[in-house]
């Protein structure tokens, strides 16, 4: 087990809100981690910072590619993407007007190439190259039961199935560490509970980390290794499930106040 | 291999379709129901086909708005005029051609490198202004003969070579939005922080689209200086910008189809409705309201036709 991303004092400011305030966490290869916080904790800020898309008002992120440090302060987000963190969003962020298939095709982009001659006059080599990754994607669709839905358009999916294809196309980028923003949000308990089992599932297959917001605590107790808990942007507690059951600021600040 | 052949197939239709309407315009011309002034209008339509699709491309796939389509335009058609008037052979004017390619593009890459970095419609303005100044600087030079515009243009882009030239400029764009850089600047047009962090550099793929745009342009500019053989600055001003806009919006932004569809259809009705002078412009106006209001999304909307779904249903009915 390494460490893949080391993040120390990260503190973001909007304005004279403090989001997140001097977090230090350690993401570890091939493992499973939760980050809980009620409404507003600073949950989806963090993520941002961690994947390029704000960035952080002081603090560092470090990214280990393999020995190599590099630091993702400075990075914009496509280039941390290249390294290989992928996510999904809150307010599901899909390609709207273009196929399922499309959707997927294009978090391949940096896995295949195709030269301007070659696309445009349509050398053999073209629809080699597309045969290839086409498969490759419908096999990822597969997993999550939405390869009959490939050649649907994003916005006629389901509200679900539209969670669902925001992870296969995170899962399509081939990423060291993928993050889920709230993968479970608006399901009924079944839906979510499938989608427990396929996060576990991915999770060994392609031996990736995942870090997953939730607010479902039960599901998060029985499926990830680790938990992270922040609360008005601060850290309050880091542990395994156990741990964070038992911790007595955790349960006062958080799970005191649901019950 | 069954790839391949499968794929090979529809080229090959399309390459048939593409051939038959050579040959039946070949055809009328040569037993005289085609006359100059029909080839005229042919050749308009061919040459606004070019340029509506090349900016569809730019508006209706990569999301970006741009009014500046005429000036690229301009640059090819003053580059073919300058050029082909020193070098009065084909190669001249192939070369003149090129020419006005690389003088487009390096204009769009000046005027999108600044502006598609920002979010918003920064890219209409100043393509806007961008075409104004190419404008006044064509207006206000020696080599390009002032407001008064060119004469005596040689003629080498004949009707042949025009209907060729528009049948590989729509392939070229249309194979381009069927492939992997399509598929990312669509994915930037519907979200721009979803493709970003999919690994997208966005700027370079939206100024990618702008500039093949505006290669485009410069073609059909350089097409139209060789046929008409007279231009003038006033020819590629805001209203040109906007008769191309007019295309592609009623045809459809988003739908390459459309914008050919809409394109015969405007050539069509400005010839017959030439003798009718301002009514012309008001049925333009009303048919631009109608469509306005019954059907914001354009003739054919986002639709695209397609050889292979033609052969899907043709296969599923006889079954
Ligand atoms: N771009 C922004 N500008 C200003 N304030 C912001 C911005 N983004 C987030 N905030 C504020 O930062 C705080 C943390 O927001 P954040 O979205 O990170 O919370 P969260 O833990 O993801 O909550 P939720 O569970 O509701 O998704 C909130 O008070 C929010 O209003
Ligand atoms: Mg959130």
């Amino acid at each position: 087990m390494t460490t893949l991303l080391k993040v120390n004092n990260l503190v973001k400011k909007f304005g004279g809100l403090t989001a997140v305030s001097d977090v230090s966490m350690q993401i570890n290869s091939d493992e499973l981690i939760a980050l809980i916080g009620p409404n507003g904790a600073g949950k989806t800020t963090l993520f941002n910072m961690l994947t390029g898309v704000i960035s952080p008002s002081s603090g560092t992120i470090t990214f280990d590619q393999e020995g190599k440090k590099i630091s993702l302060n400075h990075k914009k987000a496509y280039q941390i993407a290249e390294l290989g963190l992928a996510r999904t969003f809150q307010n599901i962020r899909l390609f709207k007007d273009m196929t399922v298939l499309d959707n997927v095709l294009v978090a391949m982009t940096n896995q295949y190439k195709e030269g301007f001659l070659q696309a445009v006059l349509r050398f053999p080599k073209f629809y080699q190259t597309e045969d290839v990754i086409v498969k490759k994607a419908r096999n990822l669709l597969a997993i999550f039961d939405l390869d009959k839905d490939m050649h649907k358009r994003a916005c006629n999916l389901p509200y679900g199935l539209q969670r669902r294809l925001e992870i296969v196309r995170g899962l399509a980028m081939s990423p060291k560490i993928l993050f889920l923003d709230e993968p479970a949000a608006g399901m009924n308990p079944e839906e979510t509970a499938a989608l427990a089992k396929l996060i576990r599932k991915i999770q060994k297959q392609f031996h990736i980390t995942v870090v997953l917001i939730e607010h479902d605590m039960s599901l998060v107790m029985n499926l990830v290794e680790r938990i992270y808990v922040l609360d008005q942007g601060t850290l309050l507690a880091e542990g395994t499930p156990k741990e964070i059951k038992q911790n007595k600021t955790v349960i006062k600040a958080y799970l005191g106040e649901e019950g | 291999m069954i790839i391949l052949k499968a794929n090979l197939k529809y080229n090959v239709c399309w390459f048939i379709v593409m051939a038959a309407a050579f040959y039946l315009v070949n055809i009328l011309v040569m037993v005289g129901i085609i006359d100059s002034f029909i080839e005229n209008m042919l050749v308009t339509i061919w040459i606004n086909v070019i340029l509506a699709t090349g900016l569809n491309l730019i508006i209706g796939f990569a999301g970006q708005f741009s009014l500046g389509h005429a000036g690229f335009m301009a640059i090819g058609a003053y580059a073919a005029a300058i050029i082909t008037q020193q070098v009065d052979t084909v190669g001249g004017f192939y070369l003149s051609l090129v020419v006005g390619v690389i003088i487009a593009i390096i204009a769009a890459v000046i005027v999108g490198i600044p502006t598609l970095r920002l979010k918003g419609d920064y890219l209409a303005i100043a393509t806007m202004g961008a075409a104004e100044i190419i404008r006044i600087i064509i207006n206000n030079l020696k080599i390009t003969n002032g407001p008064a515009g060119m004469f005596n243009i040689p003629q080498f882009a004949t009707w042949p070579f025009v209907y060729i030239t528009m049948c590989v400029t729509t392939i070229v764009v249309v194979n381009f939005i069927n492939s992997r850089g399509g598929r990312i600047i669509m994915s930037v047009r519907d979200d721009e922080i979803a493709a970003e962090s999919m690994g997208i550099n966005t700027t370079r793929w939206k100024l990618a689209a702008f500039v093949l745009g505006a290669a485009t342009a410069a073609i059909a500019g350089g097409l139209h200086a060789s046929y008409l053989q007279t231009i003038a600055p006033n020819d590629f001003g805001i209203m040109e910008s906007i008769s191309i806009l007019i295309i592609v919006v009623l045809g459809g932004v988003g739908s390459i189809t459309g914008s050919v569809v809409a394109a015969v259809v405007l050539g069509v009705l400005d010839t017959i409705l030439q003798d009718f002078g301002t009514l012309r412009m008001v049925i333009y106006a009303v048919a631009l309201i109608l469509i306005m209001v019954f059907k914001p999304s354009g003739l054919l909307g986002t639709w695209e036709f397609s050889i292979r779904r033609l052969f899907a249903s043709l296969k599923r009915r006889k079954v």
